[in-house]
């Protein structure tokens, strides 16, 4: 599904491609036995690498369909013992659960707007060749990814103006990313000549018309990956929570899983029997929560690794 | 802040060096030419620099409460001076050297431990021309960058638990008992790096896959007329024709060091690895939002950030003069 970053000008699905990237014929002359030894390690390693991501998140989702007590006495490996969707609805019945998940959607469309519409504005001016500053402007976005003001001068900020334990909180002190910035920068400068915009100017255009007209349509790819890296951020985050929020309702499901999963807040039990049960569907029920907490960004992954991928060169090779 | 992959090729100076306007635009009189035909652009920039004036360099401009003593009635303006008082009592705390050892010793691990392991990862799917596989593992391990910070954590955690993980079952396999990881201060780092690894490896890797796409081909022929072995091609062609990228991400993982990870220290932290786990981040935290000494907290976090540029620019100065690559 992800297209490989060699990409072939002229795929030729089943036919022999007539040469491959390094100018081989495809008839290969014999390899050396070195080569095969070599060859051999490297499927190994790889194969390694593959199951070491692998097998962690196949037990995961294995134990989360899983009986508590065969999870707990680890008969679970890569296959559910006992199926049942207990952990689940254990999990999506819990209230601050729910409202994490509805605030995490919230900030994280909210966000991905705002984020990626500042970034554009920001972008496209500083792409274009006769726009006067751009050099001064640029060093001082960056500078800001060498030496930052620190955790508590920011937060002052934040107090001040009154963004404490509002939904802005976490969407506005990181709205705008430089690296992203940057990559907009390089897209928008490869990829839209400047004599698009010189016919456009011929024609009429006010510079807002051309970048509303023109630049953004042809900057679909750019601004899908953009989208996805704030997008991603956004749900993943849960520090600019555990800062700015106090108020629970407003929490983000990271929060809410850092309560759950890491400081295990759940009530105590009363009897011996009733606590040890309630014990092992409570880590039923983290795993089950691992699960629905990254569904979403799995689901959105394949189809967007592919931009995402050439959204990073595009930034890191011409950047 | 949304970090790059490990801090992929980022050409700040060449950025600039690119940005530099032509020569009739330059001084007031370019301004004004410019404002005359794009008012639009610069209305539409506005907005922007204001973020970064306000979230960014407003924030740069409070940290002098690290030379005074805050108070929230006076504000940072009105607050009286206080000298580098807050500096020494830092210095001075018994918990400066080990919060500082730890900072450096976790960072300095996790930047050997994440700079080299990827570059091999992408050295090797170089060489596969199996393309199935080669996607296949592209994608699985490229996957757990996308999990969150939080949920790596706690798979990590539930891993290691000695009372449900899997972790635990293996060790008494092998007869070795149950071992609590996570409450042993000394498996702290090991953890931390592993699961960093393991969440950004296949990430990382994509930005070297990249430079190796960029190799010019008539080397690889080259190197096939002369003899070479897939071995030697890999040390003659792909590690010179990567190790550009390679410094200019070895730098700003450096450059990182001392800013690295308060959001996965702080999540693995429990009160009996706190003698290892507790690192300028989140001592700074600790101080300023959960004791409300926020001068004390800034003076830390001010520390932290000029050594965290010292660090920067005396690591990109030594790669420049070795290799001729830096940032700048």
């Amino acid at each position: 599904m992800t297209s490989t970053l060699e990409e072939h000008p002229q795929k030729t699905r089943g036919a022999r491609p007539a040469r491959t990237r390094d100018g081989r014929k495809p008839t290969r002359i014999k390899e050396s036995s070195i080569d095969r030894w070599f060859m051999a390690g490297v499927y190994i390693l790889l194969t390694t690498f593959l199951l070491a991501v692998l097998l962690p998140l196949i037990y995961i989702v294995a134990s989360s369909f899983s009986d508590p007590l065969a999870v707990s006495s680890g008969q679970v490996t890569l296959w559910p013992i006992n199926f049942t969707l207990e952990g689940y609805v254990r999990a999506l019945s819990d209230n601050s659960i729910l409202s994490g998940f509805g605030n995490s959607l919230f900030y994280t469309i909210v966000g991905t707007a705002i984020s990626l519409a500042l970034t554009v504005a920001i972008a496209y001016p500083l792409s274009r060749s006769d726009f006067w500053g751009r050099r001064g402007i640029t060093v001082f976005v960056v500078f800001t990814m060498l030496f930052a003001g620190g955790i508590i001068p920011t937060y002052l900020v934040v107090q001040n103006l009154g963004l404490l334990d509002t939904r802005w909180a976490l969407i506005l002190p990181q709205a705008i990313g430089v690296w992203q910035v940057i990559i907009a920068v390089a897209f928008f400068r490869t990829s839209i000549p400047d004599e698009l915009y010189e016919a456009a100017q011929l024609d009429g255009a006010s510079d807002m018309r051309f970048l509303f007209k023109v630049v953004l349509p042809l900057s679909k790819p750019l601004l899908a990956v953009i989208a996805l890296m704030y997008a991603i951020y956004q749900w993943n985050s849960y520090f600019d929570a555990l800062l700015y929020l106090r108020d629970p309702g407003l929490y983000p499901l990271q929060l809410v899983l850092r309560n759950v999963l890491i400081l295990n807040q759940t009530a105590p039990g009363l009897d011996a029997a009733a606590a040890l049960e309630r014990q092992q569907l409570a880590d039923l029920m983290k795993y089950s929560l691992i699960v629905i907490s990254t569904v979403p960004v799995m689901l959105v992954y394949p189809f967007v690794a592919r931009f995402f991928n050439k959204g990073i060169l595009i930034g890191a090779v011409k950047g | 802040m949304v970090t790059p992959p490990g801090g992929v090729g980022l050409d700040v100076g060449g950025v600039t060096r690119k940005l530099r306007g032509r020569k009739d635009s330059r001084g007031m009189r370019g301004l004004k030419r410019s404002w005359r035909r794009h008012w639009q652009l610069y209305l539409l920039i506005l907005v922007p620099i204001a973020y970064f004036v306000v979230f960014k360099y407003v924030p740069m401009a409070n940290a002098i409460i690290a030379f005074k003593d805050y108070n929230v009635v006076d504000g940072v303006w009105g607050s009286d001076w206080a000298g580098t008082k807050h500096f020494e009592r830092f210095f001075e705390n018994p918990v400066f050297w080990p919060v500082l050892r730890n900072t450096f010793l976790l960072s300095a691990y996790v930047v050997l431990a994440s700079f080299p392991i990827p570059i091999i990862l992408a050295l090797a799917l170089n060489e596969v021309r199996l393309r199935f596989f080669k996607n296949t593992v592209q994608m699985v391990t490229y996957a757990p960058y996308f999990i969150s910070t939080v949920v790596v954590v706690s798979m990590t955690i539930l891993f290691l638990s000695p009372r449900l993980g899997i972790a635990g079952h293996v060790t008494q396999f092998f007869g070795l008992g149950s071992i609590d990881f996570l409450s042993d201060p000394d498996y702290f780092r090991h953890i931390y790096v592993v699961s960093d690894v393991w969440q950004t490896m296949g990430y990382s890797a994509v930005i070297y896959l990249a430079a190796l796409a960029g190799i010019d081909p008539a080397l690889y022929e080259a190197a096939r007329v002369d003899g070479a072995s897939r071995w030697q091609k890999i040390l003659n062609v792909d590690l010179p024709g990567i190790l550009p990228t390679a410094m200019i991400v070895l730098v700003l993982g450096v450059g990182n060091v001392m800013a690295i990870g308060f959001e996965k220290a702080y999540l693995f932290q429990n009160s009996l690895n706190i003698s290892q786990s507790e690192i300028i981040p989140t001592y700074t935290y600790k101080v300023g939002l959960l004791n409300a000494d926020f001068s004390q907290a800034a003076a830390i976090g001010l520390f932290n950030g000029a050594i965290n540029l010292c660090l920067l620019l005396g690591v990109n100065a030594i790669v420049k003069r070795l290799t001729g690559n830096g940032l700048w």
